[in-house]
């Protein structure tokens, strides 16, 4: 068995042709997406934070692929809670998989892993650090609904201060010529730091600190995130604007015929109920994306492309 | 070099052979002495802090006899300050002048200042990339956050 894969820690290393080549190989499974590549292969998926539709996504993708799971899905029924090391637990665990998908609650969790494993690690989150397949399930659904990733305006909604999806956005849309459209409440405004990363790669981006059917009028992509309570300090502030942000569907009736609404979900009110039924929603098709780009991700990892 | 040293201003004693570390910011000094395991050594070593400093106003100066050091060792201490020299004795002559290089990855010197950094909840490391070797910013190799210059905490 050759366990000598590449693990996928962070896009950061990734230029343009790397990302597009995922997006290619992410189609070819949604074409096919139920085959034997993972046969005889036992894939772990190590959740010590708890996320049900990342797991489920995974597994399901390893499912697919005809290989095995074995995993949990909360660190308190593991021996990390008897205060076990990360790095013990990941050398247990790759005597018995063939490929560890880990989601954690340190930054930098991914990276450790990646360094002392003998098997491939796949990052399923760190902390508020890096999230690669969510980032490269949300420019699946980009390309795929708009038909390429170039010139296009895209609206990032909501908590743009804490949203570790919304970040990675920045950072993996810089090859291809994107307009922004912050659009947030002032205490969750896009932070500095990404702010001058814009700047530094000339990314346009306008911001607002409204939310309504003129802002969005020219949007090829929406995706909203959730405004949280407990981001706030002041929380009056939040009383006064947690009903601003939220997307109505007659706020859709000026939009472009291309516009498609993301979520990297889960959502609570953010996205009204009567936005569903519209054709421009498109947050449920986008988790199902996530399939595809993980089946891609995971036979990445371990040489099997 | 060395008759300058000889001057009258001289505040700490001179050195037959060994190592002065000068120019270190006043309030660094003992984080020079920790950075070096210089409470390990068991040779003479004088430490003067807020001595009067034409370039810096107030600075720290470091002796130690019959200890050398090398560039590993130098590297260490630019995170901490950047402008130390040091100046190996021998014979009471000044017979090298060594301005401290900033290196690309400091290991295992500074702590992550983000709490929720794997590097703060496991035994292992510390990695830091210096992304800005003008102004001294340290970025983590696990956690991504950078560290400034002055808010710098050694482990």
């Amino acid at each position: 068995m050759d366990n000598s894969g590449r693990s996928l820690i962070s896009l950061e290393d990734f230029d343009s042709n790397d990302i597009l080549e995922l997006l290619r190989q992410a189609a070819m499974f949604e074409a096919e997406s139920y085959r034997n590549t993972l046969e005889g292969k036992i894939v772990a998926t190590l959740f010590f934070e708890p996320s049900t539709r990342t797991r489920l996504s995974f597994e399901t993708a390893v499912n697919r692929l005809g290989g095995r799971v074995i995993g949990f899905s909360d660190a308190a029924t593991t021996s990390s809670s008897k205060g076990e090391t990360l790095k013990d637990t990941i050398m247990m665990v790759s005597n018995y998989a063939d490929l560890i998908v880990m989601r954690h609650y340190l930054e930098g969790a991914a990276k450790y892993a990646g360094e002392i494993s003998p098997v491939p690690i796949i990052n399923a989150g760190d902390g508020a650090n890096q999230h690669p397949s969510q980032t490269m399930l949300d420019l699946y659904s980009i390309q795929k609904t708009q038909g390429h990733l170039d010139n296009l305006n895209i609206f990032l909604v909501g908590d743009l201060k804490y949203g570790r999806t919304v970040h990675s956005m920045l950072t993996a849309m810089r090859f291809f010529n994107p307009t922004f459209h912050f659009v947030s409440p002032e205490e969750l405004m896009m932070p500095a730091e990404y702010k001058d990363f814009c700047k530094a790669n000339d990314i346009k981006y306008v911001e607002h600190f409204d939310f309504n059917e003129e802002i969005i009028a020219d949007a090829d992509i929406l995706y909203m995130t959730r405004v949280q309570r407990e981001r706030f300090t002041d929380l009056m502030e939040y009383e006064r604007v947690k009903n601003l942000f939220i997307l109505r569907n007659d706020m859709l009736r000026n939009t472009k015929p291309n516009l498609r609404i993301l979520h990297p979900l889960p959502r609570v009110n953010e996205i009204a109920q009567d936005v569903d039924s519209n054709p421009k929603a498109y947050y449920f098709q986008q988790a199902k994306n996530g399939i595809y780009v993980r089946e891609a991700l995971i036979c990445n990892a371990l040489n099997l492309l | 070099m060395s008759k300058k040293k000889k001057k009258s201003e001289l505040l700490v004693a001179a050195l037959e052979n060994g190592t002065v570390i000068d120019h270190i910011p006043s309030d660094k000094v003992f984080d020079v002495v920790n950075l070096l395991n210089l409470t390990g050594i068991t040779s003479p070593i004088t430490i003067g802090a807020n001595l009067s400093s034409h370039k810096m106003g107030s600075k720290g100066i470091i002796k130690i006899a019959d200890r050398f050091f090398s560039e590993d060792e130098c590297s260490k201490l630019s995170v901490i300050a950047p402008n130390i020299v040091l100046n190996s004795i021998k014979n009471y002559e000044v017979v090298e002048k060594k301005a401290i290089s900033m290196p690309d990855e400091v290991r295992g010197i500074v702590k992550c200042c983000n709490p929720k950094c794997i590097t703060n909840n496991e035994p292992m490391q510390t990695v830091f990339h210096i992304v800005d070797k003008k102004n001294g910013t340290l970025r983590c190799r696990y956690c991504g956050k950078d560290v400034a210059k002055d808010k710098i905490i050694l482990l």
